[in-house]
């Protein structure tokens, strides 16, 4: 990527995305302006892709609701995004979890990863170092 | 091309223009050429990729030697100096410009891509796939029409990218920010004016 666009990127990151991967599940906070009112919906489900680099960097959220599979893609940096949580980690052993889509009930359920703190503070670090390379060129 | 967000947190599609410092090289005058102008320059080059004409040139104006020069048919011909440079500060945000630049070169493309005609059925034995369809006439009118779509040289041409917006300009780094996409490869040279179209109507 040119360095200029990296730069101007720079200054809209959110630095304080936490980090995670596909299988997480997490909870995202998403703010709902409707008419003058702004309020924060909380959506919840397992993280089935991440795509895109610096600023364009989305992420896929899968849940089933109701019997209903949902998906929503959203804006890794967008403001819209109040907070991210990561609620639970898994195994998985691909970068895109579109097989779920076609599993239902037990078979769709992932395999917990129990990990320490500190090896995931290892993990962010290393998984998130693009990124605070790249919030590190503002200025 | 990027992305940036605008205040509601919608996406805007972004193209980064680096454009200038512009230093102004020569004049022409209606004295000595017959119209007015300014000839601009942009992307400096090092004194030892230049060649003594070169070099002689930017010397009269005091800049660096540059790899572009353009000349600029303006009203405000008269109010520039040789030896002052253009920068981002004559064009500001929300403002609307035409941005012309040389399109991707595609070589020689078929109708297909060149002038985006469909093709034709891929079965029941049609053995009519991506031909450039009829030609014309018969003995009348025994040729065949000038701009009858054909395949052959496609891209690589002066494009002018009409009524886009400026979202943003960032002086301290002498960078454009438009709406949208612009003509040629990342990397290519553009002409940035005022948009004709908007200026006509205003």
């Amino acid at each position: 990527m040119n360095p200029i666009i990296l730069e101007v990127e720079a200054a809209h990151l959110k630095a304080d995305r936490p980090y995670f991967r596909p299988g997480d599940t997490v909870r995202v906070s998403v703010r709902i302006v409707e008419g003058d009112k702004e309020r924060v919906q909380d959506y919840e489900g397992i993280v089935i892709a991440r795509r895109g680099s610096g600023l364009r960097e989305t992420f896929t959220v899968r849940r089933v609701s109701f019997g209903v599979g949902m998906e929503r893609t959203f804006q890794l940096h967008s403001p819209r995004i109040d907070a991210i949580k990561v609620v639970r980690h898994a195994k998985v052993r691909r970068a895109k979890l579109y097989y779920l889509r076609n599993l239902s009930g037990r078979k769709a359920r992932l395999v917990e990863r129990r990990v320490s703190t500190d090896k995931l503070a290892a993990e962010a670090a290393v998984g998130n170092k693009a990124l605070t390379d790249q919030i590190a060129k503002k200025g | 091309m990027t992305q940036l967000f605008d205040e509601k947190g919608a996406i805007i599609p972004v193209t980064l223009i680096q454009a200038g410092p512009c230093p102004v090289l020569q004049k022409r005058t209606v004295e000595t050429d017959g119209y007015e102008a300014v000839q601009i320059g942009f992307d400096a080059k090092p004194e030892r990729n230049a060649n003594k004409a070169e070099k002689g040139h930017a010397a009269k104006s005091g800049a660096a030697p540059v790899r572009i020069l353009r000349e600029m048919r303006t009203e405000e011909a008269s109010s520039l100096e040789v030896g002052q440079s253009i920068s981002v500060e004559i064009f500001e945000e929300g403002e609307i410009v035409d941005v012309i630049g040389t399109s991707k070169g595609r070589g020689n493309a078929s109708v297909r891509k060149r002038h985006g005609s469909k093709p034709g059925p891929k079965t029941h034995g049609s053995m009519y796939h991506n031909r450039p369809g009829s030609m014309g006439g018969s003995s009348e009118p025994a040729r065949t029409f000038p701009g009858k779509p054909s395949a052959g040289h496609y891209g690589d041409a002066r494009i002018t990218a009409k009524n886009i917006k400026i979202v943003k300009t960032d002086l301290a780094r002498n960078l454009i920010i438009v709406r949208g996409s612009i003509p040629g490869a990342n990397g290519g040279y553009v002409i940035i004016r005022k948009g004709k179209k908007a200026t006509a109507k205003a």
